[in-house]
């Protein structure tokens, strides 16, 4: 038996209905071992879903046979070094720029927006897209909104787009979509992940219909779960009993705030705004329709356009040499856990990240650098 | 990002709303929420815009995971600090005097 690392996880769920998390970790044990055979592999994407796995120690009351992997689900992780080289060179051109705290420290190419800012690059943190306008009426200077994240922040940056940006304002989208990049996690031979727990305030956004063509392309179940932990849990015995079933659907597990057509008027928004187009997520591929770009009709307040953006500038820099040895990629693709990186923990902590999963809160490295992630169970199984 | 917040409306003015959160009153946005509000209704923040009205039944589990992380006493509790920041992304209540 696990022990007590088990028995603490238990006890740590105990202000939220120990009877049901005891319940529901059962139901879990039960329907693993009804699947006959080990492991099976399900992955969220997630990086809320990942912080209340590892806080709430949940790995511990896991069966051995179910292996939950988070993939691409951390907004910061996968913008694309590309990307962030994008809005180094606008800074050190002299402009503005305004983006979520954790971009900050993310690496690109040679530089963070952190080490621009170090050499005097003007590098605003904000937490909400309303503040990047605020920022641009507080100045007459060029101030560009480095926008990243998924769908669910996504609608913040289309809003305060349609809402009228002053002059000086213009975007830089990193934004991307969750849906196409299942599709190429799905694809990966080396993956063998055998359903989805999906995100559900992401799903607030997209409905839950907008899993369907994957589950009828793919075959893989997809279950909307929200963030308590009696939430992921019930959401991974609905997956499991789905795999054991070979019926593979979309169920609402989060149906509090999730529905099956979603927040119809964000979408509106959201798409009045931007178009999905193919672009690289770092470390995992290019997936195609990931990135969200704004239309045409938003050309002139699209960063891209606005300015001229030399990413050459940066190729004189050398890359930082322990950047070579990170594994963040294989992370975000499922592939490798934190603890496989040589260097995590050692090399690279959240004080000094190497990597972008050991920058940002939703980061696999940096959570399991927090919470540790694969508790030791002790002994055999 | 991935974690948004609920709060309750407190007043409503055009486009933005009162919202408290836990105490603190901040501005959030409607220009995205799925359907109209009024006080006393419970949204869904994420990074200053309301994404979701909370159906009335459903209010006391939402609050749950939330309440615990609020109480949480470490400052460097992941989770606690994104919910810190999806409070940070709303605008002080101008009235608010502080």
């Amino acid at each position: 038996m696990p022990g007590t690392d088990r028995d603490q996880a238990l006890s740590e769920l105990k202000f939220r209905d120990p009877v049901r998390a005891r319940a529901l970790v059962e139901a879990l044990g039960r329907r693993t071992a009804e699947l006959g055979r080990a492991p099976v592999s399900v992955m969220h994407v997630c990086g809320s879903h990942e912080q209340a796995i590892a806080k709430f120690g949940l790995r511990s009351t896991f069966p051995r046979g179910l292996n939950v992997i988070m993939g691409p689900g951390c907004p910061v992780c996968i913008t694309d070094t590309p990307e962030v080289d994008e809005g180094v060179v606008l800074a050190r051109q002299g402009v503005h720029i305004a983006t979520y705290g954790d971009m900050v420290r993310v690496p690109g190419t040679s530089l963070s927006l952190a080490d621009a800012q170090a050499e005097g690059a003007k590098i605003h943190v904000i937490y909400s897209a309303g503040q990047a306008v605020e920022l641009a009426r507080s100045t007459s200077d060029q101030v560009v909104f480095f926008a990243t994240g998924f769908e669910t922040t996504a609608v913040a940056t289309a809003a305060v787009v349609l809402g009228g940006l002053p002059p000086n304002l213009s975007i830089l989208s990193a934004h991307k979509y969750i849906p196409p990049v299942m599709e190429i996690v799905a694809e990966m031979p080396e993956t063998k992940v055998e359903g989805f727990l999906a995100a559900g305030h992401a799903a607030t956004i997209t409905g839950s219909a907008v899993f369907e063509p994957f589950v009828a392309r793919h075959g893989l179940p997809v279950v909307i779960a929200g963030f308590e932990p009696l939430d992921i849990l019930a959401g991974l015995v609905k997956l499991v009993e789905l795999i054991r079933d070979r019926t593979p659907q979309v169920v609402n597990m989060f149906p509090r705030c999730v529905t099956r057509e979603g927040n119809l008027r964000a979408q509106e928004q959201l798409w009045k705004v931007f178009r999905s187009t193919g672009g690289r997520w770092r470390g995992i591929a290019h997936v195609p329709n990931g990135n969200l770009r704004l239309r045409d009709e938003f050309a002139s307040i699209d960063a891209r356009r606005r300015f001229t953006i030399d990413l050459a500038s940066l190729w004189d820099c050398a890359p930082p040499a322990l950047a070579q040895s990170c594994i963040c990629g294989n992370i975000m693709a499922g592939l490798s856990s934190p603890t496989d990186c040589k260097l995590f923990g050692q090399e690279c902590t959240p004080e000094k990240p190497v990597g972008a999963c050991m920058v940002s809160s939703e980061g696999a490295c940096k959570i399991w650098h927090q919470y540790g992630g694969h508790p030791d169970l002790g002994g055999d199984a | 990002m991935c974690l948004g917040v609920p709060g309750k409306v407190i007043e409503v003015a055009g486009n933005v709303a009162i919202v408290d959160f836990w105490g603190v009153r901040r501005q959030v946005q409607l220009d995205v929420v799925d359907e109209p509000v009024a006080p006393g209704d419970y949204i869904l923040n994420h990074v200053g815009f309301a994404i979701r009205r909370i159906p009335e039944s459903e209010i006391g589990e939402t609050l749950a995971l939330y309440e615990q992380l609020i109480a949480q006493a470490e400052q460097d509790d992941l989770m606690a600090e994104d919910v810190r920041n999806e409070i940070a992304a709303s605008r002080d209540d101008p009235r608010a005097g502080n």
